[in-house]
């Protein structure tokens, strides 16, 4: 790989993840003019109290000087403490952290495997049967808002056989042991995964077939096929490679939709990671909270789009070559 | 002669139209969902939104004669609210996709016909509109800018025309290539005159299909942050029913009739405008003929 386009698409992500850092605090500080305005203790702070809370939250001086404070202050991390819970953000964030990954990253790869397996094959056999049933099936499933996944399952699966638990982590004061809570976070995993997976498969399995479509018309399937390469050989060595290429930036774009599905997600099976923790800090106008998920969630997208570049220049060998 | 040019192409368009399967079948759902709104006076009196109206009812009841999708939580008629907010959804998702596309169009015309560092700039933006998860953003606006439902349109508007802006300055590029263009640029013509009466009838047809398209993930959009809690309890939107539902325990009591039906609305609305815009697209642009 060249390394010309790797320190290019590096210096881009940069840009871009300074560009969220700035207009973060246009958000916070500059389209709200006020921001503890919308602490639901103020009324009960005194005169010091309040001076102290402005001072913490960088709101002094001019909005240069607010400024400054404010990217010194992401530098080290530090985003304040939450109106709610009154602790660092940052500590409530790392601590939700791995729960949200966990369930983000397992239904995401689940996604991916399936909706590109799905959408190859039936771009492949435009037309037929297979083709015409998971189409429409994708279609609907694009169509559905995940959490009314959830609540489905919650109701139908979850209510109706109780052979899954209705929410949370694990089983609260239960301990079996290594194995067993191994198994418990499972088994509390089972129905949030399916939930983001059945949300997002239908438009990657859409992508993908609308991929492989484009690829069918190529010389080079013909050529492959003149060489007498049976049909299954054309479609995984020629056919599959090709049209993956335009599916990897969709899909990396489309990340940005699974954050805010783990969001509803998590919600509805009051699972605590960072979709909960996002959705108590809208109901609590939590902005310091906001503020930091907000950038969370955008160094994640655009480390994510960063990640696909190079699984893209993997993949193309007109790049990978390229000087 | 524009006008008969005019009407051609959309008779043209509306034959295309019927003979496409999923399209037609998108139209028609569309066509009941419409009705369905307009006829929300004959249904349900505005006032069984009220609070109070649940008053005297009984709290989450099943369906039955009098309350043919039985009761909310505080003894509302969910049918009431379901018709009823069949119009906040279509008005947010209608508004988001009118700001989405003047912003789309606007960047997109402007990133494809001006070069040098204007292009540049405005294709930053959009770079920077594209990369950043646009649900977060819409959040995050939404607390500072307010709650209301029209708000809520301006913020899904606001965070959703970079792709649309993206496909337009594409489009424009091969237009400004074409052959009269340039005539009409040789002849003297202004940039202005040249955008207006030359490039903007080209892009008309994407602009439109595109549009058809942004509209439903505005309804889904929207339904997730009423989900979250933004948007008007006493005029809510299916997504708001839904969030009523859930923080109600109608889940876990197994209320179907408070859940299932904004649930399956917003299925059907959604699926209707996806359906009608990819035929579109196809019916626009050849190249996409047998999707």
């Amino acid at each position: 790989m060249s390394r010309r386009y790797l320190l290019k698409k590096v210096i881009g992500a940069l840009l871009t993840l300074s560009g969220v850092v700035v207009f973060n605090f246009f958000l916070f500080r500059i389209i709200d003019r006020d921001p503890l305005a919308k602490y639901r203790g103020r009324s009960k702070l005194t005169l010091e109290q309040r001076e102290t809370m402005i001072r913490r939250m960088g709101l002094e001086g001019s909005k240069w000087d607010q400024f400054v404070v404010y990217v010194k202050s992401v530098f080290r991390l530090d985003f304040g403490r939450s109106f709610d819970s009154t602790q660092p953000v940052l500590g409530e964030i790392t601590a939700r952290l791995p729960a949200t990954l966990f369930l983000v990253g397992v239904s995401t790869l689940l996604t991916i495997c399936i909706g590109l397996y799905i959408g190859t094959k039936a771009g492949w056999r435009r037309g037929s049967r297979f083709d015409r049933t998971s189409t429409s099936a994708a279609m609907v499933l694009y169509s559905t808002p995940e959490f009314f996944f959830g609540m489905l399952l919650l109701a139908f699966v979850a209510g109706r056989t109780g052979w899954f638990p209705t929410g949370g982590l694990r089983s609260v004061g239960a301990n079996y042991g290594f194995v067993g809570n191994l198994l418990d976070r499972i088994h509390h995993l089972v129905l949030p995964v399916l939930t983001l997976t059945l949300g997002y498969l239908g438009s990657y399995a859409l992508i993908m077939r609308t991929s492989m479509i484009e690829t069918l018309g190529e010389d080079y399937l013909v050529t492959a096929r003149a060489k007498g390469l049976r049909d299954s050989e054309v479609m995984s060595r020629h056919a599959v490679p090709n049209a993956l290429l335009p599916s990897v930036s969709l899909i990396a774009i489309s990340c940005g939709f699974v954050i805010g599905g783990a969001i509803t997600t998590e919600t509805v099976f009051s699972y605590p990671g960072l979709g909960l923790a996002t959705a108590n800090a809208i109901r609590n106008n939590d902005l310091p909270m906001l503020q930091a998920l907000f950038l969370f969630a955008s160094a994640a997208v655009i480390l994510f789009n960063l990640v696909a570049d190079f699984v893209y220049a993997l993949l193309d060998p007109r790049v990978r070559r390229a000087e | 002669m524009t006008w008969a040019r005019r009407r051609r192409a959309f008779s043209r368009v509306w034959r295309e139209l019927r003979h496409d399967r999923p399209g037609f079948i998108g139209l028609l759902l569309l066509s009941g969902f419409g009705l369905f709104a307009l006829s929300a006076p004959l249904i349900a009196d505005r006032s069984s939104l009220l609070a109070a109206s649940g008053r005297n009812n009984p709290d989450l009841a099943a369906p039955s004669s009098k309350f043919l999708l039985g009761t909310d939580e505080i003894g509302r008629d969910v049918l009431a609210q379901l018709v009823w907010g069949s119009r906040v959804s279509l008005f947010i998702g209608l508004l988001a996709t009118v700001v989405a596309v003047v912003i789309g169009s606007l960047v997109g015309l402007a990133a494809g016909y001006a070069k040098g560092k204007i292009s540049a700039v405005l294709l930053a933006i959009d770079d920077f509109f594209l990369v950043v998860p646009f649900l977060p953003l819409a959040i995050v606006l939404a607390v500072i800018l307010g709650r209301s439902p029209t708000t809520l349109a301006i913020v899904i508007g606001f965070t959703s025309w970079a792709g649309s802006a993206r496909l337009i300055r594409a489009q424009v590029l091969t237009l400004s290539e074409r052959a009269y263009v340039e005539r009409a640029r040789a002849l003297g013509a202004g940039s202005w005159h040249v955008i207006v009466r030359h490039v903007l009838p080209g892009v008309a047809p994407l602009i439109i299909a595109n549009a058809t398209l942004i509209v439903p993930t505005a309804i889904l959009t929207e339904s997730t942050l009423s989900f979250l809690g933004f948007g008007d309890r006493l005029s809510p939107s299916w997504g708001k029913l839904l969030d009523g539902a859930q923080s109600s325990g109608s889940i876990t009591i197994n209320a179907w009739w408070y859940f299932l039906p904004p649930g399956l609305c917003i299925i059907g609305i959604v699926l209707a405008f996806t359906l009608l815009g990819r035929a579109l697209e196809r019916i626009f642009d050849p190249r996409l003929k047998g999707r």
